[in-house]
């Protein structure tokens, strides 16, 4: 800033020092990783002629940054003290333009940069949905929700960190370094290298500095998260707290964390007011030494006033960009490992891949045929389907029964192939799932989930979810034909009414009847249904059976079957167990076999 | 959606006036805090002063020994200047930290306290956010906000007042320059703050999308939607890149605009004070150190500028944070309300009606009496009132009508702890908090001896499994039960329920989700823990209404049929028709 002389520190507040040198968080991560570096400059390469007009900005700037205390010395020796008036007025105009100029290049700098950064930003968030879109159930199966979530959201955010501002920063910062230390040589060596004695000071309270407070602010983020976690149980159990009157020790519990959080940051803050004068006075030290070697100098003539103003005005400027480079060491760390963990992200190769000659399904009759499948959901597991064998007609429905971990879920996932079996083959008419075109044969089947998802959203945009081009029409006569109309009717905005965070304003017995709406509006040939088991009171219950009988017509269903009326309205029942399909026939024959069907329906369903 | 009884709309000034009388407590770090902040001021004046004497003094004149004096004069003024700063720093944040941990602490202890009633329509997140980031916008308010703004303005101040009186001319000619700086600040921070807000919020519609979308991964390949997500994504993140985009423009500006405006300035000063030197109406070394204030004015507009915002978001937040303080629990301990004394642990509805907030009555005029060691079995269709009339025997709520005595006094007449703690629940959704099972089963009654705990564990069928996990009874159940299979929490459940003792069980024998073993093993639990104790039983199994000793069957919060099973099913319809499609068999 313009050519002031700093005997007062500038800039960062101690948070702000706290939290840039806190990124980092754990990950030890290089600071120059090739790969990361690579694929992000693909994400650059559409903006190289901004960047690059960035970039001749930022050489400006630096530039005019480093004339400023030349002009400052030139106004001091060669006018003020010559007592040039005209002379004067002229340099003044000279510097008032300099700074024009300066202006006019930052803000293009900091402009081309920051719109540059967010494009990518936003870019790669794109790739990277699209790419989560692409990958088969395997990878969500082993990836946790939250930390994916983070990866589009705040490893992303880390990169532009890296490419915005890193990169650029990071040349122009070394760039006005260099031009200081060889402007401060040239005009006086001996007072130059006095000067610089303080940098290994700077350089190492920085680094003591940058270790502590990255443990400590480590410390606060564990802190604070005990805080938030600790509230989350209070408020997710407060029921159980006042049912058995125990609200005075959950508060005594909530006050030691709180307690511990207080002093973790006081702790972590105390660092950066240590820190922040500690640089302010090295700063001055500088400045001192410039005054007492150049107004020694300056009295015995060898120095003129002018290159001591102007070696004041350097010394100022010469810490910013020193303090930002360490800065810059820990922030381009926890970039590329943000930038490593988003790059390892979008090379994830899907299991589940189209072939390349892959075939566009036409309109499908419902067959499903299981030719000795055998089946794991990773290599290192072990297999959960042996040899398995089934052969349903167009139409049919197939009821799958046996114990919790027998394999039901796992044939219904094979179906859609959500996973490629492991040996064997599924077919859908006649053709090897394998050469098919995955999303369109997603089109013709169906799925009825035991938890019965719905999202955040509206009931209509729900019940519309699988065809978001059917109209209003089709939406209500899906929501009749399952039953849902008149409870959706009954809710004060009908079909536009908000369903909340965890579908909490239905009723499980009413999310389900969204479910099956949902199903039934997208017609699909062949629907796999894995039936809910929670308790729903009688009415609900027998909506929930004639909305099925309705879904379940007329097309090609494997339901993994919790009920007795859907087992005994099945075509076929096939008794799965240690992932081997064990017995199947009718009700009535499987009865009669007095085997393992016999013995479990027993168990579940006789009186 | 808060409501319970919410507190009438204070005005701003109010709210910030409350927000700092969390700091009274505090009021020596307070003191502290401005004393230091007057010395720290007063050095930075002091600052460019002593580099004019340097100037003038030691090198204008050739006195070198001056010169020395003056430069240990700087470092010694910085150095007491460095000292002082850490003492501010400390105190600002130790200040603000405990205003935080006062606020968290008070809205926890709300929190426990408000009835079922106001978290029937609170939700998590929302409370979440409030007790964390609002709470934080209230310290950064109390804290260093304040804090800069009184800094700036007496930073402003004395700056004036010493370049008026170093040179009247020189120094209007810089106060012109402030107005400009300050205004320019404050409109851009009016403009600039909504905005990062807004992409705040527009990150967090992001994230949600996300979130969503992963959720529901197999429901999104089902129906292949991907593409349709795609599009949604898409157009949620081209909004917030059009924010970003318009955030960007005006930042961009914002700081090389002030260092335009102070720069100039500082030309002006040069030139004009070039001027007064050359006609010796001023020294070179008051001229250096004039430059150097103005750059030194540059940095507190600047907070002003960021800070002043702040003041109405935050007034906003705290509005936020003081309407669940303010709000009072509708259940509460009349004022010395004694114990409760319980004998028999006789229940008795009288008249007893209730509703939900403002909505139509749940219960209507409900009377019944469970006599001691009674089981009595309570069946309807959803929505019915099953569950309300157990929630108001612990009082969770009050009846709108009608009072529920147990052994001949009313439940809202002793204290809610005496009440709660001879009343054992477990019910369908079971609640396990992130912490050992040990700890979990004692919850109730945290002294409870090793061989109490596995006492109620084996009654509840628990000790066995509990016994087979690698850390026993030590074993963490990570947050919300994650650890453990649904059967696995509803015997820790019932175990905890157990330890207490209690005198009358409330019960929901529903077992969702869990295979037909695990089924019996629950079963058995609670058959046995009913002995001995009044029982309410949610029920919905042929077993329970078969061994109950009064059944109340309820249809639209009226109480339409009571008798044993045998005779119900007789008088009935309703009851045969429950019976018949909605209650489960018991496996043999």
């Amino acid at each position: 800033m313009g050519f002031g002389i700093g005997v007062s520190s500038s800039g960062m507040g101690p948070r702000g020092a706290m939290e840039t040198f806190a990124e980092g968080e754990g990950k030890r991560g290089q600071v120059f990783n090739q790969r990361v570096v690579k694929r992000m400059l693909v994400y650059v390469r559409p903006f190289s002629k901004m960047m690059a007009l960035a970039f001749v900005a930022m050489l400006a700037g630096s530039v005019l940054t480093l004339l400023a205390p030349y002009l400052l010395k030139i106004t001091v020796d060669t006018y003020i003290i010559q007592g040039d008036l005209a002379g004067l007025v002229r340099i003044s105009a000279w510097t008032a333009a300099t700074f024009v100029g300066l202006y006019f290049a930052t803000w293009a700098e900091q402009y081309l940069l920051s719109l540059v950064g967010q494009r990518m930003l936003a870019n790669i968030r794109r790739d990277l949905f699209y790419h989560l879109q692409e990958l088969s159930l395997s990878y969500h199966d082993t990836h946790i929700v939250g930390v994916t979530v983070s990866r589009v959201m705040n490893d992303v955010a880390t990169i532009n960190d890296l490419l915005s501002q890193g990169i650029i920063t990071l040349i122009g910062d070394m760039f006005v370094l260099v031009g200081i230390i060889v402007v401060m040589l040239t005009m006086d060596l001996r007072l130059a290298l006095l000067t610089f004695t303080v940098l290994p000071l700077m350089l190492l309270v920085t680094i003591w500095f940058s270790r502590r407070a990255r443990v400590a602010f480590r410390e606060t983020r564990t802190s604070v998260a005990k805080v938030v976690g600790g509230l989350a149980e209070d408020i997710a159990g407060v029921r159980v707290i006042q049912a058995f009157g125990q609200e005075d020790s959950s508060q005594e519990n909530f006050s030691a964390v709180n307690q511990v959080n207080r002093k973790a940051i006081i702790g972590a803050m105390t660092l950066s007011f240590i820190f922040l004068p500690a640089i302010e006075f090295l700063g001055i030290l500088a400045t001192a030494i410039v005054l007492w070697f150049g107004g020694r100098a300056v009295v015995n003539g060898t120095v003129t006033l002018g290159v001591m103003v102007a070696f004041l005005s350097y010394v100022t400027r010469f810490f910013q960009p020193v303090q930002e480079l360490s800065r810059m060491f820990t922030t381009l760390q926890s970039a590329m490992a943000g930038g490593e963990q988003v790059v390892n992200l979008l090379d994830t190769v899907p299991d589940v891949l189209d072939q390349p000659d892959a075939v566009e399904l036409g309109e499908i009759l419902g067959r499903v045929q299981f030719e000795h499948v055998s089946f794991r959901y990773r290599p290192e597991l072990p297999e959960v389907l042996h040899d398995v064998c089934l052969d349903i007609q167009p139409g049919q429905t197939v009821a799958l029964v046996g114990p919790t971990g027998a394999g039901k879920t796992s044939i219904g996932n094979l179906i859609a192939r959500f996973y490629d079996a492991s040996e064997g083959a599924v077919r859908i008419d006649g053709s090897d799932v394998r050469t098919l075109k995955q999303r369109l044969l997603h089109r013709q089947i169906g799925l009825v989930p035991q938890d019965s998802f719905l999202f955040s959203g509206t009931i209509a945009e729900n019940i519309r979810f699988g065809r978001p081009e059917a109209s209003d029409d089709e939406v209500q006569r899906a929501a009749r034909l399952a039953n849902a109309h008149e409870f959706i009717m009954a809710k004060q905005d009908g079909y536009r009414t908000r369903i909340q965070e965890g579908a909490s304003n239905l009723s499980v017995g009413q999310r389900q009847l969204v479910c099956i709406a949902r199903a039934l509006l997208t017609d699909p040939r062949i629907l796999v249904m894995d039936e809910a088991t929670s308790n729903v009171d009688s009415v609900t219950e027998s909506l929930i059976q004639d909305a099925l009988r309705k879904l379940l017509h007329d097309r090609t269903a494997v339901v993994i079957a919790h009920r007795l009326s859907t087992i005994r309205g099945a075509d076929l029942i096939c008794v799965v167990q240690d992932g081997k399909i064990v017995e199947q026939g009718k009700h009535e024959e499987l009865l009669a076999l007095a085997g393992l069907y016999a013995s479990l329906y027993q168990r579940q369903f006789a009186e | 959606m808060i409501s319970e009884e919410s507190a009438e709309k204070a005005s701003q000034s109010a709210i910030l006036l409350r927000c700092f009388g969390y700091l009274r407590p505090h009021w020596k770090l307070v003191t502290g805090v401005y004393a230091t902040m007057v010395l720290i001021d007063l050095i930075a004046m002091l600052n460019p002063q002593v580099l004019r004497w340097t100037i003038d003094k030691g090198i204008g004149v050739g006195d070198t020994s001056m010169l020395s004096l003056s430069v240990a004069g700087l470092l010694a003024l910085v150095l007491v200047k460095g000292v002082l700063t850490y003492y501010e720093g400390l105190w600002t944040e130790v200040a603000s930290q405990n205003v935080a941990y006062d606020l968290r602490n008070a809205l926890q202890r709300k929190i426990t306290e408000l009835s079922f009633s106001f978290h029937d329509k609170a939700e998590a997140g929302d409370l979440l956010s409030r007790a964390i980031q609002d709470v934080e916008r209230i310290r950064f308010l109390t804290g260093r906000a304040v804090f800069r703004i009184v800094e700036s303005i007496f930073l402003m101040v004395i700056t004036a007042v010493v370049m008026v009186w170093m040179s009247p001319q020189l120094g209007l000619l810089v106060i012109i320059s402030m107005p400009l700086l300050i205004a320019r600040s404050i409109s851009f921070g009016r403009v600039f703050r909504p905005l990062s807000l807004e992409i705040q919020k527009q990150l967090s519609v992001l994230t949600t999308r996300v979130e969503q979308n992963l959720r529901g991964v197999r429901v999104v390949k089902t129906f292949a939607q991907e593409e349709a997500e795609i599009a949604r994504f898409a157009i949620e993140n081209q909004k917030w890149y059009d924010l970003s985009a318009l955030s960007a423009r005006l930042q961009s500006n914002n700081m090389p605009l002030l260092n335009l405006i102070a720069d100039i300035t500082s030309v002006a000063v040069l030139l004009y004070g070039g001027i007064l030197v050359i006609r010796h109406a001023l020294t070179l070394g008051e001229l250096v150190a004039f430059t150097t204030y103005v750059a030194q004015i540059v940095t507190p507009v600047r907070y002003l500028g960021m800070v002043l915002p702040a003041i109405t978001i935050a007034s906003a937040s705290a509005e936020r944070v003081f309407e669940i303080l303010d709000t009072a629990a509708l259940v509460a301990d009349q004022p010395g309300a004694p114990a409760l004394q319980l004998q028999r642990g006789e229940v008795r509805f009288e008249n007893v009606s209730f509703a939900y907030g403002r909505q139509v009555g749940v219960l209507k005029d409900v009377s019944f009496v469970a006599e001691p060691h009674q089981v009595v079995a309570l069946l309807g269709a959803t929505g019915s009132g099953k569950t309300s009339v157990v929630n108001l025997i612990p009082r969770f709520y009050n009846p709108s009508a009608g009072r529920i005595t147990i052994d001949g006094t009313d439940i809202g007449s002793v204290s809610l702890n005496s009440l709660r703690s001879q009343i054992g629940m477990v019910l369908q959704e079971t609640t396990l908090f992130a912490a050992s099972i040990r700890e979990n089963i004692t919850f109730g009654k945290p002294d409870a001896t090793q061989g109490e705990i596995e006492a109620a564990a084996r009654d509840a069928q628990a000790h066995e499994f509990i016994m087979q996990m690698p850390d026993g009874y030590a074993t963490e159940v990570g947050e919300r039960g994650r650890t453990l299979s649904g059967g696995q929490k509803q015997r820790i459940a019932i175990a905890r329920a157990l330890l207490t003792d209690p005198r009358i069980l409330i019960l929901d024998d529903a077992t969702s989700s869990v295979d037909s073993e695990t089924e019996h093993l629950i079963q058995v639990a609670l058959e046995r823990v009913m002995h001995g104790r009044t029982t309410f039983v949610i029920a919905h199994r042929l077993s329970t209404v078969h061994s109950a000793d009064v059944i109340l069957v309820l249809d639209k919060g009226r109480i339409a049929a009571r008798g044993r099973h045998a005779e119900l099913l007789q008088s009935s319809p309703l009851y045969a028709s429950i019976y018949h499609q909605q209650l489960k068999p018991d496996r043999e």
